[in-house]
């Protein structure tokens, strides 16, 4: 596999990936939403695993398959699990409406770009036209965390949040150093537990898992 | 010395004259057999307009110039558009004088006096269909605009033959811009030629129809004459995807012969754009009205990523 192909292959894996992250912030079902996290975390291991390939750097194998084994398997299946729990059928609400939301993103897009031209311009990786991508990966979590008010979506947002780290780490520097990575892994990984606890005792607090009901935690009104 | 390059731009507008009605025919035969059910023909088409044609023509009492005028403005536009597209050759004579901005412009020209002529006699449904349409429309048009400035981006030229004549010579790569803008296309091209998820062609049932509901009250060779433009724009963008988007097969080395063999590849296309068209209004339901921002407004965020694309990835 030569140099210009492996580069064609990754900047169209970094496109997808930006597509599923489009896709999740106007998702309106829940179902839908942990399909699109496994798709995106799919395309990450696969650029992942080229990315090791071209700079031959092994241990990016070994976080392909961590990213494969966590972020498409293990946990959309513990969020199936918890959204059938908790028997989350409804579409979500969201904040702002869903067009007003994709221009904001693709405002966020055009940020991104702007503020890694400079690095774009040093860096001789092969990589580096896919770190905007990163970034606005990570903005887009993030404006998911905003635009919705769903505990569930806001924690899909959260680890969409963290893929775009991910991403990042791989397209700016070739991947963290693995005890790095496997400790994110880990990270991730209890903090989905941890989440799925938390939603169990929103649920039986407020009967509901919308986080404006929050506000009632309010004291002495 | 370009006398054979006027005898392909003829020989271009009358196939996509006389290929219209049998791709609506080919559509509509699909269609049958998804469904089950038996087909009237690939020829239909035809025999509705030669009907149509024979019929007189009802005005309304009160219908002004701007009624009688439409559909032969609609016909010559569309015909116009019809010169324009590079579809069998890359070196048409007429396409050198007009970009894709000027077709873009034209079909907004047909959909401006088809709105005025729905509300020229004053019925309610008219009315209805030319608000619904000017609704699909401007948000449609950005979208179109965005996905092919992204292509003209690659090409660096707005003029449709030059676009395909670089893709040509390109050959295919894996370029993500011209991915998005592919997706953008397929969507713009479902609400511009009224198919299903935004505009059911086949209904006249007053809550649903937008396009149909603009053109009520023509009558005999006026509906003739705009039913055979809409199929006319159905293969126009058909076509424009096939020329843009996978333009291998079609004339670069400028003779007639070359011509001819782009032709047979064009029937080849075409029966394929027939298949996935069937493919996607068979499977999908037609959404509701407020739900259509939704859907041209993905139209218009994968126009403007595969142009971002072009800027970060490429």
């Amino acid at each position: 596999m030569n140099l210009a192909l492996a580069a064609q292959i990754n900047s169209f894996l970094a496109a997808l990936v930006l597509v599923t992250a489009f896709g999740m912030l106007v998702q309106k079902r829940v179902y839908g939403l942990i399909h699109l996290f496994a798709w995106q975390g799919f395309f990450l291991s696969l650029n992942t695993a080229i990315v090791g390939y071209v700079a031959g750097k092994h241990h990016l194998y070994i976080s392909s398959v961590l990213t494969l084994s966590i972020k498409v398997f293990v946990l959309p299946y513990i969020l199936h699990v918890l959204v059938n729990r908790l028997k989350i059928r409804r579409d979500v609400e969201t904040v702002v409406n869903i067009p007003r939301t994709m221009l904001i993103g693709i405002a966020l897009v055009i940020f991104s770009y702007h503020l890694t031209s400079p690095v774009r311009e040093l860096s001789t990786l092969v990589t580096r036209s896919t770190l905007a991508v990163a970034l606005a990966t990570v903005m887009i979590g993030l404006l998911m965390m905003i635009t919705r008010t769903h505990a569930v979506t806001q924690i899909i947002g959260f680890l969409a949040l963290e893929n775009g780290l991910f991403f990042a780490a791989t397209s700016a520097t070739y991947g963290m150093p693995l005890v790095v990575e496997l400790g994110v892994a880990l990270d991730v990984l209890i903090a989905a537990f941890i989440f799925g606890i938390f939603f169990f005792q929103i649920h039986a607090a407020f009967d509901s898992l919308n986080v404006d009901q929050m506000a009632r935690l309010k004291e002495g009104e | 010395m370009n006398a054979h390059r006027i005898i392909i731009e003829f020989a271009q507008i009358a196939v996509v004259l006389a290929l219209s009605p049998v791709f609506i025919g080919w559509v509509r035969m699909l269609k049958c057999w998804t469904q089950g059910r038996t087909t009237a023909g690939l020829f239909q088409p035809y025999r509705d307009i030669s009907k149509l044609f024979a019929k007189e023509v009802v005005l309304a009492e009160n219908a002004s110039w701007i009624f009688r005028f439409t559909p032969y403005l609609v016909f010559a536009v569309t015909v116009l558009a019809g010169g324009i597209i590079p579809i069998l050759s890359a070196h048409l004579p007429l396409s050198a004088t007009a970009d894709v901005i000027v077709l873009v412009a034209l079909f907004a020209i047909a959909r401006f006096f088809t709105a005025l002529a729905g509300m020229d006699i004053g019925t309610a449904f008219g009315g209805m269909g030319s608000s619904r349409e000017m609704t699909i429309a401007s948000l449609a048009e950005p979208a179109m605009l965005m996905a092919i400035f992204t292509i003209s981006l690659a090409a660096q030229s707005t003029s449709l033959s030059r676009i395909v004549q670089v893709i040509y010579t390109a050959g295919p790569v894996l370029k993500p811009s011209i991915a998005f803008a592919f997706i953008a296309f397929i969507l713009i091209s479902l609400a511009e030629t009224g198919r299903i998820p935004v505009d059911n062609p086949a209904t006249h049932l007053e809550l649903t129809m937008i396009h149909e509901a603009m053109i009520l009250e023509y009558s005999g060779r006026h509906l003739a004459l705009i039913e055979w433009a809409g199929m006319m724009k159905t293969l126009l963008f058909m076509a424009l995807g096939a020329t843009l988007f996978f333009p291998w097969g079609i004339d670069a080395t400028d003779t007639v012969s070359g011509a001819s063999l782009a032709f047979v590849f064009l029937i080849i296309k075409l029966a394929g754009a027939g298949v996935v068209l069937v493919l996607i209004e068979t499977g999908l339901a037609k959404m509701r009205l407020f739900r259509l921002t939704e859907f041209l407004g993905s139209a218009f965020l994968m126009a403007t990523l595969g142009m971002l694309s072009f800027f970060i990835l490429e």
